[in-house]
């Protein structure tokens, strides 16, 4: 019973949803309302999840003195420091219903001068890397590569006002050729036609898969039978 | 020939000094540039002039500090267009991150700009909850059901500009200032399709191709990385010129991208050049 209750689960919710969509007559509306709000208030509990994880994967590196311990150390004072502060909510109001980010609280401060400026830094490093990259493996080897390499170009320049600045000059029966215009071409015709053929497969996966889930084809959601 | 293997192997470093020098530099001097807004962008902004006053607006707030230089200037300039306007603004987050972000908007933009904006009648903080798209997919039919206090824990019942609001059917638009999933795409998959409601706003420079698959139809207008937020601010500013020393953040954004953009194009033509001479090298002593 343990396998054969969530895959009968599994199947009426799944199968609820997507009659919903196709019929919106009583109760499929309510029951996919219903069941949307269920969904959200498991998803609270992956958060839970989520935690111990984290914190089952770090203890074990740091009780199993792995060389990276240190940085599980690390890891481990700040999510329970962060935890604690946020459900304590230090410097604000106190009760469940007190806002753990208002102006004031601890939380926000370690929002505001430690996770904000470490993110942005990570995120920031990427232009480093992404010129460093293009440097080295930008080369017109193919004429594929020589076609991606001249595209590169024109959204580089295209999407910055200098790509007005350099071709603004051309006459009106060559306008096609302006910078900005190439680039906006670029975007709403080759990439819109490659991006579809992604999403028209990416979408036809997913109905096949939840189809298999639906049907109790796909079990590996369920874990390995013991 | 010496040259021309330094010029195939410049170090690394040198690149990510060059790559400083040309956001640092530009800043230092304040380098702007004009922008001229394209169609895509117009476009929200034409839907944004086009509403009367009292329409009701939801702004999701769905990413984190790490693109707030893309992200932060969409949220404030939408948020900005939409006082203006006398629409209400209903902000919430489907990214934890982005109650916090929404709080910057409320501090720099709503509260100093406009002081005479009620809270509770003309904007409302709604604040995060966890779901994802499911967060969407709920909130379609009854919003309140999962948003029964706002951001700061008060009734929601106690807000008149919630009186109106059953679902997400009930906003003129839905806006979305987004860097990843769930975001905007969510946005137009589980609301605006199937509610028709119109769904617009803007995502990072790397999201933006994604997107366009779903512009003109589905999405009204898309707003791609700094240069979108850049196009954005400078059509509100032509319009409401009141806001021209506050509202140009992406704008002068600009002129540093513009620039590092600049110096990796160069770093790829001198790698290129590098490439075709050495092959050229290459063929010469084979054929030798």
């Amino acid at each position: 019973m343990r396998r054969e209750i969530p895959l009968i689960i599994t199947f009426i919710i799944g199968v609820a949803l997507v009659v919903a969509l196709f019929i919106p007559r009583r109760p499929f509306p309510e029951l996919d309302a219903e069941f949307s709000r269920w969904f959200d208030i498991i998803a609270v509990f992956a958060f839970v999840l989520g935690g111990g994880n984290l914190l089952q994967v770090h203890v074990d590196r740091i009780t199993r003195k792995h060389r990276d311990r240190w940085y599980s150390v690390v890891t481990l004072a700040g999510f329970l420091l962060t935890l604690g502060i946020g459900l304590l909510k230090v410097g604000g109001d106190a009760g469940l219903k007190g806002n753990y980010i208002a102006e004031g609280t601890w939380f926000k401060i370690i929002y505001d001068a430690v996770f904000t400026p470490l993110t942005a830094t990570m995120f920031s490093l990427l232009a480093f890397f992404v010129a460093s990259a293009s440097y080295r493996a930008f080369r017109a080897k193919t004429r594929e590569a020589t076609i991606l390499l001249i595209a590169a170009f024109i959204i580089l320049v295209g999407r910055t006002p200098l790509g007005y600045y350099l071709t603004f000059w051309l006459p009106e029966p060559l306008q096609f050729l302006h910078i900005p215009n190439l680039s906006a071409w670029i975007l709403s015709n080759p990439n819109l036609a490659g991006q579809r053929a992604i999403m028209i497969g990416i979408a036809l996966g997913i109905i096949a898969t939840s189809l298999k889930l639906i049907l109790g084809i796909e079990r590996s959601y369920l874990g390995r039978e013991k | 020939m010496a040259l021309l293997e330094k010029l195939s192997h410049i170090d690394r470093r040198i690149i990510f000094v060059l790559i400083a020098l040309a956001v640092i530099i530009p800043m230092l001097f304040n380098l702007v540039f004009i922008v001229r807004p394209s169609p895509i962008v117009e476009a929200i902004f034409e839907k944004i002039e086009s509403l009367p006053a009292g329409s009701k607006i939801l702004l999701s707030y769905d990413y984190g500090p790490s693109t707030v230089p893309e992200n932060q200037p969409m949220a404030d300039a939408l948020t900005r267009h939409c006082l203006v306007k006398g629409l209400k603004v209903y902000i919430m987050a489907v990214w934890a991150t982005g109650e916090a972000q929404a709080n910057v908007t409320i501090d720099s933009v709503i509260r100093r700009e406009f002081p005479d904006k009620v809270y509770g009648v003309d904007w409302i903080h709604l604040g995060y909850k966890a779901g994802n798209q499911g967060l969407i997919n709920a909130i379609f039919t009854d919003l309140k059901g999962m948003y029964t206090t706002d951001a700061a824990g008060v009734d929601i019942n106690t807000f008149p500009m919630m009186a109106s609001i059953q679902g997400l059917r009930d906003f003129d638009l839905i806006l979305s200032s987004a860097s990843g999933k769930p975001g905007l795409k969510e946005w137009v998959q589980f609301a605006g399709d199937r509610g028709n409601i119109p769904v617009a706003g803007g995502v990072t420079a790397v999201e933006a191709p994604l997107l366009y698959p779903y512009y003109p139809r589905q999405l009204l207008g898309l707003m791609g990385g700094l240069q979108g937020a850049a196009e954005y601010e400078a059509v509100v500013v032509h319009k409401y010129p009141q806001f021209k020393a506050t509202s140009l953040t992406a704008v002068k954004s600009m002129g540093p991208q513009t620039v590092a953009h600049l110096v990796i194009i160069f770093f790829v033509v001198v790698g290129n050049v590098a490439f075709f001479l050495q092959r050229r090298k290459e063929k010469r002593a084979r054929t030798a």
